[in-house]
């Protein structure tokens, strides 16, 4: 029962990663038995289970899951949002309106129009039907300010860190409110636009480099840093 | 087909270009050369220069093009006026039609269509300059595209092509050969999972000769294939900062 | 091309197939009966009517004459076009020639022109400026699957039926004259499509089988047992292994039915 790669090893989709008592784990599949890859990225096995971690992937909706997307249609009844899919999103007006939607009362580009971000939750998808949206819980509706980034969508992951140990850190450290989308797209919020800026050049160097080790030691690194007035010579990697 | 020209193979064996009968072209592969595609890549292969761009997935348009239970994968092929000696019109003339066809079938083998319902898959290609060998060329560069869009692929694809030139079976034709020669056998392969994804033929081989060009063809493809897997590789390793995009 | 079919009926025909039989009781490697009909159109210089098992294709070839391509001035022209009338399935629409008719064309086309079955050279009237255009028309009346068999055969049928108008060149003007000769031909391609399914490979797969294969592989070959075309279609893949076999099956095929048809 072989193994084919070496740890955090660059894979291309094709490639055979693992034979035998392995199990197939994220963006890899199984022909006759064997493990390849199916994506471009990191090779990684826990335990018995063998994950190729994407370096470019895109963003299936899945029940439950906290997204950030645009409006891009305001219909009879509801919203078609754009949530950085293959799948368009709706999102009912009576979601909103949380009372029985009358088309002749209520004019729901007032409410939400064309070009407005929300952050929502996935409440119904599969594969026969494109995914509803729902804003009716606290934190979710519409975003009024902030700045928005988007990263591929396997990065979220890191971004979070080990029980939310990365995120939290960034948070405190720069005072942002910061929303992270698992469609990729993240929400910034900060009182400055400063703080902003240092929360975001956080989590691009984890996009970067979120297949190096030591990642951790050198964002606590950055933070800190940036948290002191700025000297001349400093130059960011 | 054609009376006597200069001879295409000399004694010793060399093709006119200097190859040896089993011999590549000299093959450059860059992959996310197009900002605006979600993936895409860039082909030169010997004087080929092709463009491949793939978009998606996305929703269908137009929408009763969808599939219920599958993903649609539309491929395009198309050449440049200026890409051959003679201009050619830019409308799609029955040879790319028929070339899109085969160059969409090669591909799709590769894809888990059932993965993904209702959506579509674009590749478009763009040959920019032709010089015998643009279908192989534009399937080894689509394949590329579509993993660089993030794609789930079983396998890439890699295409070469083998013939038959003065009574010898060559690998990888250029354009002289290609239209003195005798047959030329374009393949379509999965290295990794040993399919073929793609054949044609034409010209006329015997049994022995046919199964000796495709193994060649194949050959060629598995030394493409390193090539392909290196310029896929490179562009995650090296360029990774182009992958940043700010929206307001 | 392929209409949905239940998974009942996929079932069975990959049942059927592991056993070594198929829904309408042939083995793996027969072909449906085959009927030709020639001459069937009187105003066409060649025709004729091909059935395989229910697939039905009428080819017309007219004889015209034109100017050569400028890379081939000596040699006569000859071009080959489909139709999938929409009379002919549900799945065909009107409209210009999709990517399957066009494909069907041009494979049929490969098969004639690579064999070199017409002899273009003999259709020069004067070098360079005036040559005989052979037309070949495929007309698909009835889609019960293997189309491009059915068409090459029909081609083939009607291109050996043709008759070309005897004339005379005076004082650089042509001149028809009284009766007709055959069209010049040079070789008898045989083309022979096999399809996959479930990994196994099945010759002259009907519509039903069509619409559950994988993938198909047609081989053009000659009266020496030489390979003059060849085309893979649909979205599946095949092994180095079955291509072999495949093209062993053609060849042995071709043989088959070159006794058959006495070509």
């Amino acid at each position: 029962m072989p193994t084919f790669f070496e740890k955090k090893q660059l894979v291309t989709p094709g490639e055979l990663l693992a034979e035998g008592d392995y199990l197939p784990g994220e963006n890899t599949f199984v022909e006759n038995g064997k493990i390849y890859a199916e994506r471009i990225g990191l090779v990684d096995s826990d335990n018995k289970k063998v994950n190729v971690v994407a370096l470019r992937a895109f963003y299936v909706p899945k029940m439950g899951d906290i997204i950030i997307g645009t409006v891009t249609e305001v219909g009879f009844n509801g919203w078609t949002v754009d949530i950085k899919s293959p799948y368009t999103a709706m999102l009912r007006a009576s979601d909103v309106l949380s009372r029985p939607f009358k088309p002749q009362n209520d004019e729901l580009s007032a409410v939400l129009n064309a070009g407005d971000l929300i952050v929502a939750k996935i409440a119904s998808y599969d594969r026969a039907h494109d995914p509803q949206l729902t804003v009716g819980e606290p934190g979710l509706g519409k975003i009024t300010r902030g700045q928005l980034l988007r990263v591929t969508p396997t990065k979220i992951p890191r971004i979070i860190g080990r029980k939310g140990s990365m995120i939290s850190m960034i948070k405190q450290e720069t005072n942002c409110q910061i929303i992270l989308g698992l469609n990729g797209v993240i929400l910034v919020t900060g009182k400055t636009p400063e703080e902003e800026e240092v929360a975001i050049q956080a989590i691009r160097k984890i996009e970067e480099e979120s297949h190096t080790s030591g990642l951790t030691d050198r964002i606590t690194q950055l933070l800190k840093e940036k948290k002191q007035p700025p000297q001349p010579e400093e130059t960011q990697q | 087909m054609n009376e006597k020209t200069e001879k295409l193979i000399d004694k010793k064996g060399i093709r006119g270009d200097g190859r040896k009968v089993d011999e590549l072209r000299p093959l450059k592969l860059q992959v996310g050369v197009l900002p605006n595609a979600d993936g895409s890549a860039y082909i030169e292969h010997g004087k080929n220069k092709i463009l491949a761009a793939a978009y998606g997935p996305r929703e269908m348009h137009p929408k009763h093009l969808a599939q219920a239970d599958r993903m649609v994968l539309r491929a395009r092929y198309h050449m440049a006026p200026f890409s051959v000696q003679e201009r050619k019109s830019p409308a799609p003339s029955r040879r790319e039609v028929e070339l899109s066809k085969v160059i969409k079938e090669s591909l799709e083998p590769a894809l888990f269509l059932e993965l993904y319902p209702r959506t579509g898959v674009d590749v478009f290609i763009e040959v920019l300059q032709a010089d015998g060998g643009t279908r192989c060329a534009s399937i080894t560069a689509a394949a590329l595209a579509i993993a660089d869009a993030g794609v789930p692929m079983r396998d890439l694809v890699v295409a070469c092509a083998a013939g038959k030139v003065e009574d010898q079976v060559v690998l990888d034709l250029y354009d002289a050969e290609d239209k003195l020669g005798s047959a030329d056998v374009p393949v379509a392969y999965m290295p990794n999972l040993n399919a073929i994804t793609l054949l044609q033929m034409d010209g006329i081989l015997a049994p022995a000769e046919f199964e000796k060009a495709v193994s060649m063809a194949m050959d060629g493809c598995k030394k493409i294939y390193e090539i392909q897997k290196e310029a896929l590789k490179t562009k995650y390793m090296v360029v990774k900062e182009t992958d940043k995009e700010i929206e307001e | 091309m392929s209409s949905l079919v239940t998974k009942v009926k996929v079932k069975q025909i990959e049942a059927l197939l592991e056993k070594g039989t198929r829904m309408d009781g042939r083995t793996l490697l027969d072909t449906r009966e085959i009927k030709i009909e020639q001459g069937i159109i009187e105003k066409a210089e060649g025709s004729a009517r091909v059935l395989l098992g229910k697939t039905e294709v009428v080819v017309g070839v007219k004889v015209e004459t034109g100017e050569p391509f400028p890379d081939t001035p000596k040699d006569g022209v000859m071009t080959v076009n489909a139709e999938l009338v929409p009379l002919a399935s549900p799945n065909f629409e009107p409209g210009p020639p999709d990517e399957n008719s066009i494909e069907l064309a041009r494979v049929v086309d490969r098969g004639i022109r690579e064999s070199h079955a017409v002899d273009t050279e003999k259709l020069c009237i004067e070098e360079g400026k005036q040559v005989f255009v052979v037309f070949v028309d495929v007309y698909v009346l009835n889609h019960d699957g293997n189309l491009i068999d059915a068409s090459a055969l029909a081609a083939m049928a009607a291109l050996l039926n043709t008759k070309m108008p005897n004339y005379e060149i005076k004082d650089g003007e042509l001149k028809i004259k009284q009766g007709y000769t055959p069209l010049p031909m040079k070789s008898h391609p045989i083309t022979v499509t096999i399809g996959k399914i479930n990994g196994k490979l099945v010759v002259d797969p009907a519509l039903e089988e069509e619409s559950v294969m994988d993938s198909r592989i047609t081989f053009a070959t000659n009266e020496e047992g030489n390979i003059c075309a060849i085309q893979k279609g649909l979205s599946g893949c095949f092994t180095p292994q079955q291509i072999l076999d495949a093209s062993k099956i053609a060849l042995d095929k071709a043989v088959e039915l070159r006794k058959k048809l006495n070509w």
